[in-house]
């Protein structure tokens, strides 16, 4: 009792960030359902992993380690990487990721609520960028590859990899539905006729389409939640809506609809979870709109042109780079310095 | 209907109104003694007029005003002044503050006095008046009124009487109202003559229908033309800029007055005692306490201004696990540092405190900039990034994101999920900015004091060259009688060193003469 407010309301970051991890249960349960249970494997890898470094970290910058530990914001990071990367990659493609996320993205700007850039996405960064072939084995859905492999399999690649006789890599891993329309597409095939392959349902990758319906899920609530601001996922998912509608208008046999870029890749993941992260995202609402808008048009810029099948990670980091700026010229005016007509 | 306004913001914390009024204000026994500070308002403290050992009467004046913005103080009671002297107080620094002790005798003896005649009487006189029967503003803040109702640039056009009350626990101003709402109205009408305002807005939070009802039956009653209006209760609703814009739509541009946008507001407890200064000329002795919080009986007095704490706190009965009291709401309210300190005009509540009531607040984590004091903020400002600066001593950088238009009202760090007191870092900066200013002053009378000295020692020295220069001049003059067509003389070094010396010696022998006996 030293000083006022004497009140305050019992919310805690660990509880924000604990809705936040829970608002990915609905994209997750769903990969399991269409992938098989190799990506909880991955995410547990990477919790482990985050909390290790984590708990290092904070011993060796000699700070508090069980808060900090209770905060949940380095399992959210773990998560966050763990769903970007492929389920079936090696176990220690996962652990050198979400380690340089935690260690060097995190704690070397000086830990939670200092970083400038999403943690998350500076691990993908450097895991595409150094383990490119690793990075785009992805299993494939359920029932799509040519012989499906158990879950005990699934365990045996991760830690061993090793494959049941007879199989090879190839045969159950395949490239993500945009990474299959971009090759395809340097093949002078046209959409529709990419969109006919098997891998494709209805809206984008099948499988992966009803993935990012899970996210769409967790986003409301954490929109409904008031955890997150309508600001982000709409300009983000509106300017990615825009671009691409423009670019498959003037010429639908080479740019895929708007609703294949929102459900295909980590458009959902990045609208609802990733851009949203408010300590490498702006504080001023205008800034929200803008700094999405930017991520948007990067992502489809990529998507369409760049070299990368996804584009979600470079379109964070780069506009996180903006944000200071971008906060600086969208300073709102406070009360009584506007003139109200 | 009249149609609402919004300012940003805002919050909703437990009301824990209802406890405190069941029962109507109760007065308080007469006290043992009474400790009445001569520092009460906003502004100068009032400057003691009476010796220990004096006898002093009921409404006596103790303490004049001092300076531009200051109130009288006076005994509460009759009885005599058994001293005076520092005692502690009610005050964010924690120091004792000049105070008077007074016995009461008993008698409550008054000081003769009579109503004031409004109507009649100048605005000099008027403000005079108010001045010495010192009626401040009893919302919290302890303006002094008559500085209020100084005619300003611009016609006041708006009346507003705050009766929002939007702090947790407090309920003074919703007792008041509910038993002596015909006396605001009177206070009210004054108020309006005075200032001369075409409409009087009444506004009172919605939480409390009893309160509006009897405003709504007093106003009818009195023939007034008084728009009683129910507000949203929203935190801070009663900030008097966030109470303009709810009613008028009108925004306080930043570093002006309201009646600089035509409007003014009194708190109504403050129009109550306008009333009772003008209608009985009786100066402001007593004010509604809420007792409340972790006792018994949750309840408002009518306390004497002097009356130690301790006295209501034995009436409401606070329980064991009392671990402090608060002094006002549990938004903004000063922490006591013991219950010896008495009540004052600002003291609208007193809270107990208890572990239950009050949890321990969790330990601090960063911010991650999660903007919740953004949306809550009724100031429109950018707490985490105050935060920051604060924090890192950026004090320029501070002001320049308008921590000043801060009104430390702690919507801010009641939403904080990290658990920072962000309206401790502002109080921190805003006070480290004052202090650094204070210096700057300092430090620059004290260059110019310095540079005056030296440049009052360069011009002796100079005078001094120059009367001798002109006597040399005069003597070489006379020996030659051809002082106009010689060359100047120039001294040289060596008569300069001369010069010097007999000076000191001069000065010398002028001392030994000084000192030596005659």
């Amino acid at each position: 009792m030293l000083f006022s407010p004497y009140i305050s309301k019992q919310d805690t970051v660990a509880r924000i960030m604990f809705k936040v991890l829970l608002a990915l249960i609905p994209g997750i349960a769903l990969y399991v359902w269409y992938y098989g249970p190799a990506i909880l494997v991955s995410i547990t890898l990477a919790s482990i992993t985050a909390l290790g470094t984590e708990a290092l970290m904070l011993r060796l910058r000699n700070r508090p380690v069980i808060p900090f530990l209770r905060d949940n914001s380095a399992l959210l990071t773990a998560w966050l990487l763990a769903l970007s990367i492929p389920p079936l990659a090696p176990w220690w493609l996962v652990v050198v990721g979400t380690a340089f996320c935690i260690a060097v993205a995190k704690h070397l700007y000086g830990g939670l609520g200092n970083n400038l850039f999403n943690p998350a996405m500076v691990g993908y960064a450097v895991l595409i960028i150094s383990f490119p072939l690793q990075m785009t084995q992805w299993i494939a859905p359920h029932g799509l590859g040519q012989t499906g492999l158990g879950y005990l399999d699934q365990l045996e690649y991760i830690f061993l990899g090793a494959l049941p006789s007879g199989l090879t890599l190839d045969a159950v891993t395949m490239a993500t539905p945009l990474d299959t329309l971009k090759t395809h597409l340097h093949m002078d095939q046209t959409v529709s006729q990419i969109l006919d392959m098997p891998i494709y349902g209805r809206l984008a990758g099948n499988g992966s389409e009803f993935v990012s319906c899970g996210y769409l899920l967790g986003g409301l609530y954490l929109l409904a939640k008031r955890i997150i601001s309508w600001h982000i996922p709409v300009s983000y998912l509106g300017t990615l809506f825009v671009a691409a509608s423009i670019f498959h208008l003037v010429d639908p046999a080479h740019y895929v609809t708007p609703l294949f870029h929102w459900f295909s890749g980590a458009a959902m993941l990045g609208a609802f979870f990733i851009l949203t992260d408010p300590v490498s995202s702006p504080t001023t609402n205008t800034g929200r709109l803008i700094f999405a808008a930017g991520a948007g048009l990067i992502t489809f810029l990529i998507r369409a042109y760049g070299s990368f099948p996804d584009g979600i990670a470079f379109a964070t980091l780069l506009m996180n780079i903006c944000v200071p700026l971008i906060v600086l010229y969208t300073q709102p005016k406070v009360f009584g310095k506007k003139d109200i007509p | 209907m009249r149609s609402l306004h919004q300012f940003h913001g805002g919050i909703h914390p437990p009301s824990h109104k209802a406890q405190s009024t069941l029962l109507g204000i109760a007065p308080v026994p007469l006290p043992a003694k009474l400790i009445v500070p001569f520092h009460q308002h906003a502004g100068e403290a009032a400057k003691p007029v009476v010796q220990v050992g004096s006898r002093v009467l009921k409404g006596q004046i103790i303490g004049l005003p001092d300076g531009h913005i200051s109130s009288a103080v006076h005994a509460p009671t009759s009885g005599t002044v058994s001293a005076i002297g520092m005692h502690p107080v009610a005050h964010p620094s924690g120091l004792p503050n000049l105070c008077a002790t007074l016995i009461p005798d008993g008698r409550e003896q008054w000081e003769q006095h009579r109503r004031f005649d409004y109507r009649t009487r100048n605005a000099s006189e008027l403000q005079q008046q108010l001045r010495l029967a010192g009626i401040v503003g009893l919302g919290g803040a302890a303006f002094p009124s008559d500085i209020k109702l100084r005619i300003g640039r611009r016609q006041v056009d708006t009346l507003i009487l705050n009766a929002a009350e939007c702090e947790p626990y407090i309920t003074c101003d919703d007792m008041l109202i509910r038993e002596r709402a015909a006396e605001i109205v009177k206070g009210a009408e004054m108020l309006r003559f005075i200032v001369d305002a075409r409409e009087v807005l009444i506004g009172i939070e919605d939480n409390k229908p009893e309160a509006i009802a009897a405003m709504q039956r007093a106003v009818k009653d009195e023939g007034m033309p008084f728009e009683v209006v129910t507000i949203p209760t929203i935190y801070p609703g009663g900030g008097a800029k966030q109470l303009i814009r709810v009613l008028t739509g009108l925004e306080v541009p930043s570093g002006t007055l309201p009646p600089d946008i035509g409007v003014q507001s009194f708190n109504v407890a403050t129009t109550y005692s306008v009333y009772r200064a003008l209608a009985h000329g009786e100066p402001l002795l007593s004010r509604i306490v809420t007792v409340t919080g972790n006792v018994r009986q949750a309840r408002n007095y009518e306390a004497l201004i002097g009356t130690p704490i301790d006295e209501l706190v034995a009436l409401g009965e606070a329980l064991p696990d009392t671990n402090g009291y608060i002094m006002g709401g549990p938004m903004m309210g000063l922490p006591l540092p013991e219950v010896r300190v008495p009540v004052v005009k600002a003291t609208n509540c007193v809270i107990a405190a208890s572990e239950k009531l009050f949890p321990l607040q969790f330990p601090a984590m960063p911010c991650i900039r999660c903007t919740r004091c953004v949306e809550v903020c009724p100031a429109e400002l950018q707490p985490q990034d105050l935060y920051w600066f604060s924090r890192a001593r950026e004090f320029g950088k501070a002001q320049a994101f308008s921590l000043f238009d801060c009104i430390e009202c702690g919507a801010c760090s009641y939403v904080c999920p990290s658990h920072i007191p962000l309206v401790q870092y502002f109080r921190f900066a805003k006070s480290e900015i004052h202090a650094r200013e204070k210096d700057k002053q300092a430090a620059d009378s004290a260059r110019e004091r310095h540079e005056y000295h030296t440049f009052r020692i360069e011009r002796e020295k100079r005078e001094k060259a120059e009367k001798l220069a002109a006597k040399e001049k005069a003597a070489f003059a006379a020996k030659s009688g051809t002082a106009e067509t010689q060359p100047q003389h120039v001294p040289s070094d060596l008569e300069k060193s001369r010069e010097h010396i007999r000076e000191i010696a001069q000065s010398a022998v002028e001392h030994t003469e000084e000192g030596a006996p005659k």
